[in-house]
């Protein structure tokens, strides 16, 4: 049973903190028994064991080695010796499982262990690494790539001495370009690195987008992304090669540098313009549009015509792009190919999805000014051309364009719903009447998404014209919508998006709620407190912790290592707001939300109910629980609550007896334990244990044994 | 199909004309309609001088650019259809259909409407395939039959879609998106098509899609004069439908949504505007109407009712006309016109997957098909890409198949088989001499047993019967085998022959019998006695020479 394995492993883990345990380990052969399970059929198991071989390692030299490195390995612990000796010969093994094995264990340690004799390590088995690079194919390429990168990681190892920075340059020109591409970047996210080796790497990264731009830019033009043809053959024959590989290479290019942009790392100067040209040229051999002036931009064009995936990675990539400063001209075309596949009848759902994404961050990074969010002029004609291609996308037959052009819509209202040609533009348009009444539509995740627009476009006075006939109580409808949509909505997904969007409304005041916000509170406690989804409880914990903070102030920090500030003294809450609080009713949502069969909810009520309790000290006298008849009969009730009985209502109550019972419960108890992650039960010794009766029962040994 | 009548009735064909029965079906409910709209309109004098070339290049784009205006025809009667369609032999998919025991024919499904077909013409030794308008794609008919395409010696690949670039999924849903649009802005939406086909899907679409929409409160009118008969037809083709339809037949179900689309008055069927539809029309409002060229039928109506207002959508699904022609004569336009041609016919893609599976020797396909559409000569993804690489026809041009028939079957009676004695000259291979009559007739060819040696006649009936069949000699053996010269010329001598000499010669042995004038000319296949007038000596030396070779 893989699990009494695992559990061995992490019993000898364990066992290996203690520094005699090594001595037990080296004589009872259970290295030996660590090394067969190496390549055990359960990858999890094969993998502690190769992480307990390098805690086993690191013990030994760290027992051995007390102060300066042993410069021979000759003279290390024996047990160390033996580890060693084992990773060597499985490096010089002619299987790939086993290399990969040992590549891993030193993998692991470079990665973990950064004492000085892990040079002496390096420099033992340096060659035998250096020769895997000789055969053909090279095995296990990338736990080859992962150990050279975890070399360059470790700060003791001095890379110049040891020959590191020429394997590193020689692995990056020797590889093909899509086994190259990882290790180019992991090079490049070195923080000590040649900038000759930089340069290399960027280059192994640039040159399939430089091949793309070759063959599909007309006379020389502008300069392009590399000036050498240096392994350019190689990556032309793997775009040409064949369409899964010239699919493959690409979308990890893209994938690679939309990571690099994002880094602190990124090489600088980025050539922010070819790659955006090449990004562009992508989508549009994508899309067909592409008039290519050389034989291999024909084949590119019939390669990529309508694919999916690469369409997807590029999109990704130019949303990325979008942080960088960019001419006008190439933003105008960034623009029109956005355009042409939000409109594309040909597009996918996803490709749509991640259009729609990279269209929100060219929106937002275009032409920034420097003092203002507004939209530039271009982005505001952009709009005006967006906004039918958008209304066509609210009527698509398919439930996740429609998802997605909300979510869309959300979000571009949420940035530029206050600016008043955004509003004009929208309002001329069909879009907020659309967006309303998907929310009734069939699909539950398009409602929930309509739910999230509707409210906001009411928290920005967007609503749908009240003229429509369909609609001739807009503003005050759209309350009740949600508030229906909340109390009878077969699917989780819709009540969630109503709490978000009225907890958001609580927050920024909407008028709608301000008018009345008990009566709204109320109403909203009273559908979630019978909801069967805990996410929608819990919202509702959320919901009632704004009302709470708008009425009592923020919760105080309950950091023990920081020095409290000295606080403003928050204003002592009214007694008639208990006296609300408790017919809301919000002190019985939140009691029965502790007892909550879904962790995260109690959690969020008990986190609730000590901010209450916070608030609430300087209430009341030195009152205790049970001093009232009133609050004995609570203290029953919840008792019944514990024990499953959870119909009883708490009835009318005084505040005085929720704030004893409020301080009688061990809320801080409470929390520790509900703070315990899920698995702790299955971590356990006594689940162990379990599991080993469970093997034992299968093999029908003798059970007394295992006791 | 459409043109069938101006085959069967105008040049004098005289033969047969097989088709599926759904083919003729919706054929004829084809031609129907567009009988009913031209004759609703009839005109009083037709107008000819216009085809004068002097006068035609005057005349305003396009008709100064119409080709071959001189050829042009008027629209055949519903009489002429009748006639054409009497001439139809029905045939069922699979079916195997002789023409003159030359060649054997069979009807393929091509998945593409109900009842379409491919076709497979094979003589005992050579197949060749013809694929029409085929499709993949899971729509309602029954699905390609792809696997008796394979083996073929030519497949001759015509009828791809005209919109290779437009994915007929993207186009449904980008139809539906704008319907939805339209109606819910209160506006109507007009779409021009066919009254069979493509609609059946589409109305199959807008059945899931509606109530999803919010349309279910939206009329869709259906508007030809034979929306009725479409409609009723499809859903008794049963054995043409694809499997999940043919199954609902079983439940009893009707196999396309449309019957409950009709039963909760969502869709709603006229044979023209006037009469019951002028009563029930209401407004936003579908209508589904032809004729797509927009130039006659019903839908001229609705262009000139909703073209006004930009509220109003006309969709266009056909892909057969250029939708900016058909919309000319209606310009200035302000209802929106949506262009989403649905072709479900096979794309340059899904032919270079077909052509791998099925593996023809040789393809051959219009010219248009092996070059990228000139508006888009960089597509090189938009031919057909295969090796050997196709052979292209022009119109009309007359193309010589690869492939020369060297085999012929025949068959023997069985008499004569019995008669049959094989002899083993090689191991594995035994032969036989046939003597028989070979008769041939519709291209199959037989071999009968000889007729018994001619009988004196007795009578006049008999030389009758003896006129008829063949003259027979006597048959001679046939020989085989080769004359070994040194063993030959000691039989000679045996046989008192002397002065013999031998000569080599390029192909052989000449034999001199100086003495007996005589000379004996031995090659591989031949052997040859000269010998001047004397029967008896030839006759001796031929005995002689027979006993080296074997007789059959």
């Amino acid at each position: 049973m893989p699990s009494v394995r695992s559990g061995w492993i992490q019993g000898l883990c364990s066992l290996a903190h203690h520094p005699s345990a090594l001595h037990f380990l080296a004589d009872s052969g259970a290295v030996d028994t660590i090394f067969a399970l190496q390549g055990d059929p359960s990858l999890f198991v094969a993998s502690a064991a190769s992480q307990l071989l390098v805690h086993i390692l690191a013990l030994a030299m760290q027992g051995g080695a007390s102060g300066s490195p042993i410069s021979e390995a000759a003279a290390w612990p024996i047990c160390a010796q033996k580890i060693v000796n084992h990773v060597e010969e499985s490096l010089h093994s002619k299987a790939t499982p086993q290399v990969t094995q040992a590549l891993n264990v030193l993998t692991t340690t470079f990665g973990r262990c950064h004492s000085p004799w892990t040079g002496v390590l390096w420099g033992r088995l340096s060659p035998p690494v250096a020769c895997l690079f000789e055969r053909d194919p090279i095995p296990a390429v990338h736990s080859l790539m992962d150990l050279l990168l975890s070399v360059a990681r470790s700060h003791v190892l001095n890379f110049a001495a040891c020959g590191l920075w020429e394997m590193l340059a020689q692995t990056l020109s020797r590889l093909s370009p899509t086994q190259a591409g990882p290790l180019a970047l992991g090079t490049l996210k070195l923080q000590h690195c040649p900038q000759e080796l930089r340069t290399q790497a960027f280059g192994v990264l640039l040159q399939p987008l430089a091949c793309i731009l070759k063959a599909t830019t007309q006379a020389p033009g502008p300069p392009g992304l590399l000036d050498g043809t240096a392994g350019s053959s190689l990556t032309v024959d793997a775009l040409l090669s064949s369409k899964s590989a010239c699919v493959g290479l690409l979308c990890q290019t893209l994938a690679h540098l939309e990571e690099l942009q994002m880094l602190p790392q990124c090489p600088c100067p980025w050539p922010q313009v070819p790659l955006l040209g090449a990004t562009v040229t992508i989508l549009r051999l994508c899309d067909g549009s592409v008039d290519p002036s050389s034989s291999m931009g024909g084949r590119l064009c019939g390669t990529l015509g309508g694919c999916v995936r690469v369409q997807r990675a590029a999109l990704d990539f130019l949303g990325t792009l979008s942080q960088g400063t960019s001419p006008l001209e190439l933003v105008l075309e960034v623009f029109a190919v956005l355009l042409k596949t939000l409109e594309s009848p040909e597009s996918s759902p996803t490709v749509l999805k991640k259009a729609f994404q990279a269209t929100l961050r060219w929106l937002q990074n275009s032409h920034k000014t420097p003092n203002c969010s507004d939209l530039s002029p271009d982005a505001l004609l952009f709009l005006g051309e967006l906004f039918p291609i958008l209304q066509k996308r609210l009527c698509s037959p398919c439930w996740e364009v429609r998802d997605s052009a909300l979510e869309f819509l959300t979000h571009l209202i949420r940035h530029w719903g206050g600016q008043a040609d955004f509003r004009e533009a929208l309002h001329s348009s069909e879009v907020p009447t659309l967006a309303r009444q998907l929310l009734q539509d069939p699909e539950s995740y398009v409602r929930a998404s309509a739910v999230g627009t509707a409210g906001q476009l009411s928290s920005r006075g967007l609503q749908a014209t009240s003229a429509s006939p369909e609609n001739p109580l807009a503003q005050q409808g759209l309350l009740m919508d949600l508030m229906h949509i909340l109390s009878t909505d077969s699917e989780g997904f819709p009540r969630r998006a109503v709490l978000r969007v009225f907890t958001e409304w609580l927050r920024d005041g909407h008028a709608d709620v301000i008018r009345d916000t008990e009566w709204f509170v109320a109403t909203v406690l009273q559908a979630v407190s019978r909801d069967l989804d805990w996410e929608v409880r819990m919202q509702g914990l959320e919901l009632a912790q704004v009302f709470l903070i708008q009425a009592m102030g923020q919760p105080s920090l309950h950091c023990p290592y920081t020095v409290g500030l000295p606080e403003a003294t928050s204003p002592r809450p009214h007694p008639e707001f208990l006296q609300t609080l408790c017919r809301l009713p919000l002190f019985e949502f939140a009691f029965c939300a502790l007892l909550d069969c879904d962790r995260p909810v109690a959690q969020k009520a008990c986190d609730l109910l000590l901010f209450l309790r916070d608030k609430t000290t300087h209430c009341s006298g030195p009152q205790e629980a049970g001093d009232s008849p009133n609050s004995a009969s609570v203290e029953a009730v919840l008792q019944r609550w514990r024990e499953g009985e959870q119909g009883q209502p708490l009835g009318d109550l005084e505040p005085e007896a929720m704030l004893a019972i409020l301080r009688s419960l061990d809320l801080e108890g409470l929390q520790g334990k509900l703070a315990k992650s899920s698995d702790h039960v299955e971590k356990s010794p006594q689940s162990l244990l379990q599991d080993m009766l469970a093997t034992v029962g299968i093999l029908e040994e003798n059970e007394a044994d295992c006791y | 199909m459409m043109a069938l009548p101006y085959i069967t009735e105008h040049t004098g064909f005289t033969g047969t004309v097989y088709a599926t029965e759904p083919t003729m079906q919706i054929g004829r409910l084809l031609m129907e309609e567009l009988v009913n709209f031209i004759e609703r309109v009839p005109k009083a004098q037709s107008a000819s001088l216009w085809k004068n070339k002097d006068i035609q290049r005057l005349l305003p784009s396009p008709l100064k650019d119409a080709v071959e205006v001189s050829t042009w025809r008027r629209c055949y009667t519903m009489q002429e259809v009748n006639s054409a369609l009497s001439k139809i032999q029905l045939v069922g998919y699979s079916q195997k259909i002789e023409l003159f025991g030359a060649v054997q024919v069979t009807p393929l499904s091509s998945g593409y409407a109900l009842g379409s077909s491919n076709w497979i013409i094979q003589s005992h030794y050579e197949k060749v395939s013809y694929v029409s308008g085929s499709s993949l794609l899971t729509t309602h008919p029954q699905p390609m039959d792809q696997a008796s395409l394979k083996n073929s010696d030519v497949l001759v690949l015509t009828g791809l879609t005209q919109i290779p670039t437009a994915n007929p999924d993207g186009m449904v849903g980008e139809f539906c998106s704008n319907l939805a649009l339209t109606v819910r802005n209160g506006g109507n939406v007009l779409v021009p098509c066919y009254p069979s086909g493509v609609i059946y899907d589409l109305l199959e679409c807008l059945y899931q899609y509606i109530d999803s929409a919010g349309l279910s409160n939206i009329p869709f009118y259906f508007i030809s004069p034979v929306a009725n008969s479409s409609l009723e037809f499809s859903q008794i083709f049963a054995e043409w439908l694809c499997h999940n339809k043919q199954s609902k037949v079983y439940l009893p179900e009707p196999p396309f949504p449309h019957a409950e689309l009709i039963q909760t008055n969502k869709l709603k069927h006229y044979p023209s505007i006037h009469g019951d539809f002028s009563n029930d029309f209401r407004q936003p409002c579908v209508v589904f109407t032809g004729h797509p060229s927009l130039r006659f039928g019903d839908v001229v109506h609705f262009m000139e009712l909703w073209g006004k207002s930009s509220l109003n959508t006309v969709i266009f699904t056909e892909p057969d006309f250029s939708y900016l022609e058909a919309l000319a004569p209606y310009q200035p336009l302000a209802m929106k016109c949506i262009y989403c041609p649905i072709d479900t016919r096979l794309n340059f893609i899904q032919v270079s997957k077909l052509l791998k599976e099925v593996q023809p020797l040789h393809v051959v396909c219009p010219e248009q098909y092996t070059q990228p559409p000139p508006a888009q000569s960089h597509r090189m993804d938009l031919m057909i890409d295969c090796q050997p690489p196709a052979m292209s026809y022009r119109r009309a041009e007359v193309l010589a198949l690869p492939f020369k028939r060297r085999y012929e079957k025949i068959e023997i009676m069985p008499e004569l088989a019995d008669s049959l004695v094989p002899m083993e000259i090689k191991p594995g291979i035994s032969l036989a001499t046939v003597s028989a009559v070979l008769h041939t007739k519709d291209n199959k060819h037989v071999l009968q047993p000889p007729p018994r040696p001619t009988q004196p006649p007795s009578s006049k009936k008999r030389k009758r019967v003896s006129e008829d069949v063949p003259d027979c000699k006597v048959l001679k053996p046939l020989l085989s085998g080769s004359i070994p010269v040194e063993q030959f010329v000691q039989t000679l001598e045996k046989h008192g022959f002397s002065d013999i000499k031998v000569e080599d010669t390029a192909k052989g042995h000449i034999v001199l019998l100086q003495e007996a004038e005589t000379l004996i000319q031995i090659e591989e296949d031949s052997t040859h006695i000269i010998c001047d007038n004397d029967e008896t000596l030839r006759v001796r030396l031929r005995d002689l020479v027979l006993r080296f070779l074997q007789k059959f």
